[in-house]
């Protein structure tokens, strides 16, 4: 536990002395900020499409980050070097997968507090409401999406060489997952024989990342989700993050490292 | 006390898969057995692709053995407890650029599990012992070469170790780096330390090392102690060396 810890410090450390990650918040911040703030007219509906925007910039800003800040970890610790020093010591392979994952997870939770920070106060001076348990409910369900992301990226680092191939092709998934994943079930219906039996294995193995949305509650004022889908919701994410992350460490064990 | 040689290696065959379709796997290493006595200096030697950089991934963990074993101080070599009293500096030095040398040390002393009292004492030892106190606040990034190889060394004793692995340790060092190194090397045989060296520098292998292995082409050629094997061999070191791998000077032409 000590090693993963420490390795988690380095890897939070990183990223707050890494400049280019702070250009991407910035220019979120700013938006959510200027979308946020928007009332033409006193017009509502123009204020929930900008809400709706505001929420679309942080959604993919947080997934942008959470993909490229994890997909270069291992790459870099190979390409520096820096990974036989790290490994000729006390520490598994197992130890460092799992320090890079909570230190990119946590990393993410903190970008994702800031935006949900400055959504929730510009929507305040707008005159909304707190609402703090359904800002709650959102940031909490995305950042467990997050997890999900961030440990399949990290599995991704040990089968892609490339971090760029890694990044795009588990954007690709992602973006096919939210968009088109949920109606695979549907689409299935409509097919027959090994393609309707592919499809179904896929709707079903896959993780099911629209769960984590609820920019709609936020956005509509829909009323509170129920807490116990949330726990439920969480226990999915935590398992599919758990598959990762012990495929992760399955793959890493069997890689022969060459100094 | 543990009374376990610090490296003991048996019969270890290291064979990696074949490269591509119609080519044969390659034996980087073949039934190599070692045995390092505590507080000596043991050179490592050969030419490129002869299995030293192999033999010292097997014992680091970083490669799996096909055949025999490899233990430090009596534990597994691939288990991580294995490396809580080695200390490896890298033929390369990069270390996290982002970091100054006191973090970097800090880092590994927390892997350690160094007390926090004791880890900033060891902190200021090993900068004092490598003399790089008065950069010890700067960037890894903004070091030179010979200031990278001293934090190298300084992060392989941040845990006092009783065995040290050290790949080319003056590898693109002047004259007056390669001196400091071997003088930190002399340093810590005094005070009872192991020391697994590996260079291609074969005069300063004669002068630091107590006996020497050469191995060519994965096997292990000729072992024995310095002296020694210079008295036998009625040879320098370095004639010795091109003699086990077969090396033949082109004859001038007139």
């Amino acid at each position: 536990m000590n090693n993963i810890l420490v390795i988690t410090s380095i890897v939070l450390k990183e990223l707050v002395r890494r400049k280019d990650a702070y250009v991407l918040l910035i220019i979120t911040v700013l938006l959510t900020l200027l979308s946020g703030s928007v009332n033409f007219f006193g017009d509502l509906r123009t204020v929930r499409y900008m809400k709706e925007i505001c929420l679309l910039l942080v959604w993919i800003s947080s997934v942008v980050i959470a993909v490229t800040m994890t997909a270069r970890q291992l790459h870099a610790e190979r390409e520096s070097r820096t990974l036989f020093s790290l490994l000729s010591k006390p520490v598994s392979r197992n130890e460092l997968i799992l320090g890079k994952f909570f230190g990119c997870w946590l990393a993410c939770g903190v970008a994702l507090l800031a935006f949900y920070g400055f959504f929730v106060l510009t929507a305040v001076s707008r005159g909304d409401g707190w609402r703090l348990a359904e800002h709650f409910q959102a940031f909490w369900l995305h950042w467990v999406m997050l997890g999900i992301i961030v440990a399949m990226v990290l599995c991704g680092s040990l089968v892609f060489t490339a971090p760029s191939s890694n990044a795009t092709i588990s954007i690709v998934i992602i973006v096919g997952i939210l968009m088109l994943g949920r109606h695979l079930g549907k689409l299935a219906l409509h097919m027959n024989g090994p393609t309707q039996a592919v499809a179904l294995v896929v709707y079903y193995a896959m993780p099911h990342l629209e769960f984590y949305d609820l920019r709609d509650l936020i956005v509509h004022d829909w009323p509170l989700v129920k807490w116990g889908i949330i726990g439920f919701v969480t226990l999915y994410g935590a398992a599919y993050t758990a598959v990762f992350l012990g495929l992760a460490c399955f793959l890493f064990r069997r890689k022969p490292l060459n100094a | 006390m543990n009374t376990s040689p610090p490296i003991e290696i048996r019969n270890l065959s290291v064979i990696y898969p074949s490269a591509g379709r119609g080519l044969p796997p390659k034996t980087a290493v073949a039934g190599l057995n070692l045995e390092i006595r505590p507080g000596e200096i043991f050179g490592l030697l050969g030419p490129n692709g002869a299995g030293k950089t192999t033999t010292m991934n097997v014992l680091l963990g970083f490669t799996a053995a096909t055949l025999g074993d490899a233990t430090i101080f009596g534990r597994a070599a691939r288990e991580p407890q294995a490396r809580q009293n080695l200390g490896y500096l890298p033929e390369l030095t990069y270390y996290y650029k982002f970091l100054t040398a006191e973090e970097l040390l800090r880092y590994y002393a927390r892997i350690f599990k160094i007390p926090k009292a004791q880890r900033e004492l060891r902190v200021d030892a090993v900068l004092k012992l490598v003399d790089l106190e008065h950069a010890r606040k700067r960037l890894i990034k903004t070091y030179s070469k010979g200031m990278q190889q001293r934090i190298g060394l300084a992060q392989a004793l941040i845990n006092d170790p009783g065995l040290l692995v050290l790949d080319e340790p003056t590898s693109g060092l002047d004259p007056v780096g390669r001196m400091q190194v071997r003088e930190i090397i002399n340093r810590l045989k005094d005070e009872g330390k192991t020391v697994l060296f590996s260079s291609h520098e074969l005069g300063e292998v004669e002068t630091v090392c107590d006996r020497v292995a050469i191995l060519h082409e994965g096997r292990l050629r000729v072992m024995g102690a310095v002296e020694e094997l210079i008295r036998e061999h009625h040879c320098s070191l370095e004639q010795l060396f091109l003699r086990v791998i077969g090396y033949q000077p082109k004859l001038k032409t007139a």
